[in-house]
């Protein structure tokens, strides 16, 4: 069935878009991350216009990240106190990084740019996540079991603030300090960061990586909510009746992707979000290596 | 005095113009608008006519009919990666000035031999000529092979059409072209124009305008986004907030 999109200008087919749709709600449930990391390039690949699909797929995941984060708040899997820190950081972050990515932009090159942060941040992020994950699943294996909690620098912060379901009891500091990288990274490279977040909470707070999916949604819902807005107003390239199709898919995927997030222990979640993490990294570094089929590219001037 | 004149000019023209073409085109269009809405999947033109004649068919060279229809055009910019430090970046860039978003050509035989380049020239038949490039800068020295590309990838997407076979000539007095409009379509007036050549060279010619519009649903939307940006925003975030809700709410209820 082939549907007309009034904001992009074309015709596609719309159960290409329902499944897709679905695999990026699947993830989103299960990894806590958006997924504008995957959906973006997948939309330019069906032929979306580059604006278009970076704008509704903002919109795409605020629909996916609330089915899911209803999901884990039912299950009380989400702290919101520590969300509303990392929110706070991540706002201020944001901010900044769109100021860096209009400066960037004004020097040229900003794709460029864009994709290698995106290689050197996926692939240590992934590579990192893997390693750590395979030692986690072969010693809970062989039956020990690894002191989580250290006696770090992070310790001894002031500002400490209880985080009751984090099970957490640490200065405000950290949290607020990762909110605002996440945000500055996640405005340049025009994610919602989760990819970014979900390690970040895992390895640099120490939170248990049941609580981290549902506090990341949590957090992705107001950035790309956002995002959408910002984007609707000054590029008018939201495209609702996209937008549509994908969260319909989205937000079912979403409620499978939580199910099948709680029959997988902690470890093999992390392996398995550490695999995809790689993988998309090794499909953008490709791009940069190898020769593309098509040298030339049409964009329409400013 | 003044309407003395205007008769003198008037009987003039239709001197000049009955002197030109002999030979003039009366057209049909089985639609002289083109409406988009949610289930368009692209759209066939059937442009038809007859040749108008008071005196016999000349001698010579056959009649020949090419057609053009052309889409709003937009300046583009066309990029060129290279290989720099090992990867692959944009580096010459090439701004054309003038290029339909969409463009076909239809003719009733080999565009070289119904059309001659000085006519080609002229009028702006061709794709390559259809397009207009003037700002390429001084570095840049093969600035052929960005246009070249243009073509080569709007082609490919079906935007920019030759048809050597697409218009069909009878007894040189009918003619009828089809022109296949592609699914991704913009909005506005497509020029179409209708030539009548011999050995060549144009004898007549004809333009109209095919609206191509949005209408119903895709028509409200699209309004909506350009007019009231801050409501569409929201509508669709309310529209995600509501679906994401429901399906965790139906969810429970199913597992329940």
């Amino acid at each position: 069935m082939q549907i007309y999109l009034p904001i992009a200008e074309i015709s596609v087919n719309a159960f290409l878009l329902l499944g897709l749709g679905g695999i990026v709600g699947i993830l989103s449930g299960m990894f806590g991350v958006g997924g504008g990391f995957l959906i973006t390039p997948l939309l330019f690949f069906i032929g979306i216009p580059p604006a278009v699909a970076v704008a509704t797929g903002a919109n795409q995941i605020v629909a996916s990240s609330v089915s899911a984060l209803l999901v884990h708040l039912k299950r009380k899997t989400v702290d919101l106190r520590m969300g509303s820190v990392l929110l706070a950081g991540g706002l201020v972050g944001a901010g900044a990084g769109v100021v860096i990515f209009n400066y960037l932009k004004s020097l040229g090159q900003v794709d460029l740019l864009v994709n290698l942060c995106y290689v050197i941040f996926l692939g240590i992020i992934g590579g990192l996540m893997l390693i750590e994950s395979i030692n986690a699943f072969y010693k809970t294996r062989s039956g020990k079991r690894q002191p989580r909690k250290k006696h770090t620098w992070i310790q001894k912060l002031p500002f400490k603030m209880r985080f009751r379901v984090t099970g957490l009891y640490i200065s405000v500091i950290p949290p607020l300090l990762v909110g605002a990288f996440v945000g500055l990274l996640a405005a340049i490279m025009g994610v919602g960061g989760g990819f970014i977040m979900v390690p970040a909470m895992i390895y640099l707070l120490g939170m248990p990586t049941k609580v981290v999916v549902g506090t990341s949604l949590f957090q992705i819902i107001f950035v790309a909510a956002f995002t959408t807005l910002l984007h609707a107003t000054t590029n008018y390239t939201v495209d609702i009746v996209l937008a549509i199709l994908l969260l319909i898919g989205g937000v079912i995927g979403a409620q499978f992707g939580t199910t099948i997030g709680t029959k997988l222990k902690a470890e093999q979640l992390r392996i398995l979000l550490a695999l995809l993490v790689l993988l998309v990294c090794a499909k953008l570094a490709l791009d940069l290596l190898l020769q593309p089929s098509e040298l030339y590219s049409i964009g329409f001037s400013s | 005095m003044m309407r003395g004149f205007g008769i003198i000019a008037a009987t003039l023209i239709g001197f000049f113009t009955s002197a030109q073409a002999e030979e003039s085109i009366v057209l049909g269009l089985n639609q002289s608008e083109v409406s988009i809405s949610t289930d368009f999947t692209g759209s066939e033109i059937i442009i038809f006519g007859a040749v108008k004649r008071e005196t016999p068919i000349p001698d010579g060279p056959e009649l020949e009919v090419v057609v053009t229809v052309s889409g709003p055009s937009k300046p583009v910019v066309v990029r060129r990666k290279e290989k720099k430090f090992g990867i692959w970046v944009n580096t010459d860039a090439v701004e054309v000035d003038r290029a339909p978003s969409f463009y076909a050509v239809a003719s009733s035989g080999p565009l070289q031999d119904v059309l001659n380049r000085i006519e080609d020239l002229r009028y702006k038949v061709s794709v390559p000529r259809a397009i207009r490039s003037v700002g390429a800068p001084m570095t840049i020295k093969d600035s052929s092979a960005f246009t070249n590309a243009l073509v080569r990838i709007r082609t490919t997407a079906h935007q920019y059409q030759q048809n050597e076979s697409g218009v069909t000539v009878d007894q040189q007095t009918l003619f009828r072209a089809n022109v296949q409009l592609p699914a991704a379509l913009v909005e506005g007036a497509y020029d179409t124009r209708i030539f009548l050549t011999r050995g060549g060279v144009v004898i007549s010619q004809y333009q109209t305008l095919i609206d191509v519009r949005k209408v119903g649903l895709e028509r409200w939307l699209y309004n909506l986004s350009r007019n009231q940006p801050l409501i569409y925003g929201l509508l669709s975030l309310a529209i995600a907030v509501a679906a994401g809700w429901s399906a965790s709410a139906a969810f429970a209820l199913l597992r329940r």
